[in-house]
């Protein structure tokens, strides 16, 4: 009980940050949101031979997006100084990142022994409401968040492996998504700006 | 379609998935004006459905029957749902009848976009004129809506009521695209 106390507080402090950096950024309604995201999926499931492909091609989206989004993540949220483990960074993107790019909160459980994987889980998915699969296929819907979360890790020298586990539109109660810490990047130049 | 309307998410967020969007169709296009056929069409289905959701909400129990009323819908009750603010202005050309314009200053979904030179006069608000045109089919409207920058910046969404089957028949308009060169380039080439 001892230890918890400390992290539950660290828990709230970052659930102000994040209502606080909500509360600042320019917003938009999230039905029209979710009817063009809709709409970028229908087309993709036009396109595609399988529903693999759909769902790679919204992961790799999702990563070009993750290495956007971080920059205006580190910009606008209050982040002062980098977070010291990767525990600290899954809550960050859970309480805080979450919050303020979807305006709904993602709470951190499901912690292995040595905080190498955790979950993150949201209820209340704003890209799912309205929106029924056809049954039967292993469609990712929000794959494109796991693609996000994995751009924008990577941008940090997190190499991680982000998954969906759960998904309300595939008759789950609620809906999380598994991180699994792979290991640490190495920031490297590129050849052409070595000095010869 | 139940969920209380005022659910927000990022700007930012809509914005980096609309690039992905745009980013996506520039892989299937050949020219701008077909670019912005694709968005239009992707509107146009989501103007469908909006409709009804917004007539739900506001309990319209009748249809408008009058092309000023569904335009003044669109521009005012149904603008202001979906991004957030009416629309600047609805004006009747004076040219043609059958000809309105509505006026964006600042469409939501240009906010962060920037036309590259070599796409010349494309305008991404395509998609918003799709939605129009989409509304205006689901409120039985034959109707053509296209979007046009405006040179002091923002949209101008001409609207076409009726059909115009010389229109239809026409195939769209092949611009072609050219990396725009530096002269001394173009002028080796």
């Amino acid at each position: 009980m001892a230890q918890q106390t400390p992290t539950s507080n660290s828990v709230k402090a970052l659930r102000a940050r994040g209502d606080q950096v909500w509360a600042r950024m320019p917003k938009c309604n999230a039905e029209f949101f979710r009817l063009t995201y809709g709409a970028l999926v229908v087309q993709l499931v036009e396109d595609c031979d399988d529903i693999k492909e759909v769902n790679d091609k919204l992961l790799s989206m999702g990563v070009s997006i993750g290495t956007r989004i971080i920059d205006e993540f580190l910009a606008k949220s209050n982040q002062r100084e980098p977070c010291k483990s990767f525990e600290e960074t899954c809550e960050v993107v859970g309480r805080v990142a979450f919050k303020m790019f979807l305006g709904v909160e993602a709470d951190v459980r499901n912690w292995n022994e040595d905080k190498s994987r955790c979950s993150l889980v949201f209820p209340e998915n704003p890209l799912n409401e309205n929106v029924e699969l056809p049954p039967g296929k292993n469609f990712l819907y929000s794959n494109i968040i796991c693609g996000a979360i994995r751009g924008a890790l990577e941008q940090i020298l997190y190499k991680v492996d982000v998954y969906c586990i759960k998904d309300t539109l595939r008759g789950d109660d609620t809906n999380e998504i598994g991180i699994t810490f792979v290991s640490r990047l190495q920031a490297e130049m590129d050849d052409q700006y070595k000095e010869s | 379609m139940g969920p209380p309307r005022d659910k927000q998410v990022a700007l930012s967020t809509f914005s980096y998935v609309f690039s992905e969007l745009v980013q996506y169709n520039m892989t299937k296009i050949r020219s701008s004006a077909e670019l912005e056929a694709n968005l239009e069409k992707l509107g146009k289905d989501l103007g469908k459905r909006v409709l009804d959701a917004l007539f739900h909400r506001d309990r319209l129990t009748k249809r408008e029957l009058t092309e000023v009323g569904i335009l003044q819908f669109i521009s005012t009750t149904a603008w202001k749902a979906l991004w957030g603010k009416a629309a600047d202005s609805l004006e009747r050309s004076t040219d043609r009848e059958d000809e309105y314009m509505i006026v964006d200053s600042a469409p939501l979904v240009n906010q962060f976009v920037s036309v590259p030179a070599n796409l010349g006069a494309l305008d991404c608000a395509a998609l918003m004129a799709g939605v129009v045109a989409g509304i205006l089919d689901g409120a039985y409207f034959a109707a053509k809506c296209t979007a046009h920058p405006r040179e002091e910046g923002g949209t101008v969404f001409l609207i076409r009521i009726g059909h115009d089957e010389a229109e239809e028949q026409k195939e769209p308009e092949l611009v072609e695209m050219r990396p725009v060169l530096p002269l001394a380039d173009r002028a080796l080439a």
